[in-house]
C-alpha cells in the first residue's frame, strides 16, 4: 500500500502541499522577518528523518529588513545544487539558543526513491524495524 | 492527499495579495491625478516635515521636490499604461561635514518608500569598512551581505570616495565598487544607493570610476550653513534637549559662531552640537560650584553668556587681534 505518492519527502512545514512557488516562499519569508527571525539556507542528499543538521549554504543571515536578498540566496543554493533538498530555516535567538522556528524545503531532486522498510530479526523471533533511503545506497553527491 | 492539498496552494496565495494590496504599490494603482497620489502616498508630509525640520538647504529641497514631482508623474504613466523606463534613483549627496546629507538620506528613504519606489524604506548607512574586506575573498561576502541588509531600502555610503584608492593598485575597493556596480544596474527595484561626500574628492572619485558615474543620476550640492541658519539650528537642538538661551546669550552665541566659521576644521551643524554640548558642561560646573543653593527649573534649563564666553575660540580671537 502506497500511501505517499510519488516519494515525496515530506518533512518541516507545506510538505504535503504542492511545491511553494517563490511568491509564496517571499511571503513565509516575510512573516519571518517580521518576527524578527534569522533566517538560513541549508541544503543535503541525504533525507533520513533522523538526519537533522544540514549543510548550510553561506551563512545564516541576521537583521534582514526584506526578503529579495533571500530570495536570492535559495536561488543561488538551487543553482549550485539543483538535485538535493534545499530547506529554509528561520531562528528564534531571543532565548540565547538556535531554536528553530520555522522549516520548509524550497527544491528537491527530480527523482526521489523514497524509503524502503527494513525488517532485522533479534532474538526470540522478536522484529525491529527501521526505515532506509534507496538513494543513500549510492556515495554522497552521487545520490540523485 | 494531493486534492486537498491544492485549494490550501490557493489560500497561501490570496493571504500574499490580500497582504501586498495594504502596501502603497497597489493602492496607487488606481490614481489618476497628482492629488490622488500625493494623497494616497502621504509623501508630501514628508516634505513639509523636512520644510520644517531642517532650516536652510533651499537648493537640496527644491530638487528633493522635482524628484518626488518627477516619481509621481511617473506613477500616474503607469497607472495609464504608458511604459516608462524604471527610474534610475541613485544619487550622490557632496557637500562639507555637518550640512545635513545624513538626514536628508533618512527623509529621501521614506519619500520614496511612500511612493512604492523602495519597499521597506529603511537606511542602511556604512562606510568603506563595511564593504571592504582585509585579505583576498574577503570583500565579496562583506559587500554582498551590507547589500542584503539594504534590500528594500537606501543603501547610504558616507565618504565614498575611501572605496577607490589608486595609491594601492592591490587595495580591495575596487572589488566593492564592482559588485556596487552590477546591483546598482540589475537591482534597481530591490535598493537605492546614495552616496555622500566631499565635493572635490567624490569629484576625483567619478572620474576615476566613469561606470559609477554614469549610473548616478542625481547629483545634489549641500551648501555651507550661514551663521543665522547656524543660530536657528542651535535654537532647535537646545529646544529638543529642554535647554534655552539666556537673553543674552544668543547674541554671545552668534559671535562665538561669526568667530568658529572663520577657523579651520569647521563642520557646519556639527561644531554647532559640540559647541552647545560644551557649554553645556560649563553650566553644569558653574552650577556645581555652588553646593548649597537651591535650582530651580530655569537654572537647571538655562544657558548663560558666560557659558559660551568660557570658549576657546574667544581667547584665540583675542590673541591673534593682540598680534
Amino acid at each position: 500500500m502506497m500511501t505517499n505518492q510519488g516519494n515525496r519527502l515530506t518533512q518541516g512545514q507545506f510538505s504535503f502541499l504542492p511545491d511553494l512557488t517563490d511568491k509564496q516562499i517571499t511571503a513565509q519569508i516575510e512573516y519571518a522577518l517580521g518576527k524578527n527571525w534569522a533566517l538560513g539556507v541549508e541544503y543535503t542528499d541525504d533525507p533520513h528523518p533522523r538526519n537533522t543538521y544540514w549543510e548550510m549554504y553561506g551563512n545564516p543571515m541576521f537583521d534582514l529588513k526584506d526578503a529579495s536578498g533571500i530570495l536570492k540566496e535559495i536561488n543561488a543554493c538551487r543553482k549550485t545544487f539543483p538535485n538535493h533538498y534545499v530547506r529554509v530555516t528561520a531562528f528564534d535567538a531571543t532565548q540565547g539558543v538556535e531554536s528553530v522556528q520555522m522549516s520548509y524545503i524550497v527544491n528537491r531532486p527530480k527523482n526521489e526513491p523514497g524509503f524502503g522498510l527494513t525488517r532485522q530479526e533479534i532474538g526470540g523471533r522478536q522484529i525491529q524495524y527501521t526505515v532506509h533511503s534507496y538513494a543513500t545506497d549510492k556515495p554522497e553527491g552521487e545520490r540523485y | 492527499m494531493s486534492n486537498s492539498s491544492i485549494p490550501s496552494g490557493r489560500a497561501e496565495n490570496s493571504v500574499t495579495t490580500a497582504a501586498q494590496s495594504a502596501d502603497p504599490p497597489v493602492a496607487l494603482g488606481q490614481a489618476r491625478s497628482v492629488g490622488e497620489v500625493l494623497a494616497q502616498s502621504q509623501v508630501e508630509d514628508v516634505i513639509a516635515e523636512l520644510d520644517r525640520d531642517l532650516v536652510g538647504l533651499a537648493p537640496v529641497k527644491a530638487r528633493i521636490r522635482d524628484i518626488a514631482a518627477l516619481l509621481v508623474i511617473d506613477k500616474l504613466r503607469i497607472n495609464l499604461g504608458l511604459v516608462s523606463e524604471a527610474p534610475s534613483l541613485h544619487m550622490n549627496f557632496v557637500g562639507n561635514p555637518g550640512t545635513g546629507k545624513t538626514s536628508v538620506a533618512m527623509r529621501m528613504a521614506q519619500i520614496l518608500h511612500r511612493l512604492g519606489y523602495v519597499r521597506k524604506g529603511h537606511l542602511v548607512a556604512v562606510t568603506r569598512d563595511d564593504l571592504v574586506g582585509q585579505y583576498i575573498g574577503h570583500t565579496a561576502p562583506k559587500t554582498k551581505e551590507v547589500l542584503k541588509k539594504a534590500m528594500g531600502g537606501v543603501l547610504f555610503i558616507d565618504e565614498a570616495y575611501y572605496l577607490y584608492r589608486p595609491e594601492n593598485e592591490r587595495d580591495y575597493g575596487q572589488e566593492a565598487i564592482e559588485i556596487l556596480l552590477q546591483v546598482m544596474e540589475n537591482q534597481r527595484d530591490d535598493l537605492v544607493v546614495i552616496l555622500a561626500g566631499y565635493k572635490d574628492r567624490m569629484d576625483t572619485f567619478f572620474e576615476s570610476n566613469p561606470g559609477m558615474s554614469s549610473r548616478v543620476a542625481h547629483h545634489l550640492d549641500f551648501p555651507d550653513y550661514s551663521v543665522d541658519e547656524l543660530l536657528q539650528i542651535s535654537q532647535k537642538m537646545l529646544t529638543q534637549q529642554n535647554y534655552v538661551f539666556a537673553p543674552d546669550a544668543d547674541t554671545m552665541f552668534q559671535r562665538y559662531l561669526d568667530l568658529r566659521v572663520q577657523q579651520p576644521h569647521f563642520a557646519n551643524a556639527r561644531s554647532v552640537r559640540n559647541a552647545l554640548d560644551r557649554a553645556r558642561l560649563r553650566q553644569a560646573s558653574r552650577l556645581f560650584a555652588d553646593r548649597d543653593r537651591q535650582l530651580s527649573v530655569d537654572d537647571l534649563r538655562t544657558l548663560t553668556a558666560s557659558d559660551f564666553a568660557a570658549s576657546r575660540v574667544f581667547q584665540q580671537a583675542d590673541v591673534r587681534s593682540d598680534e
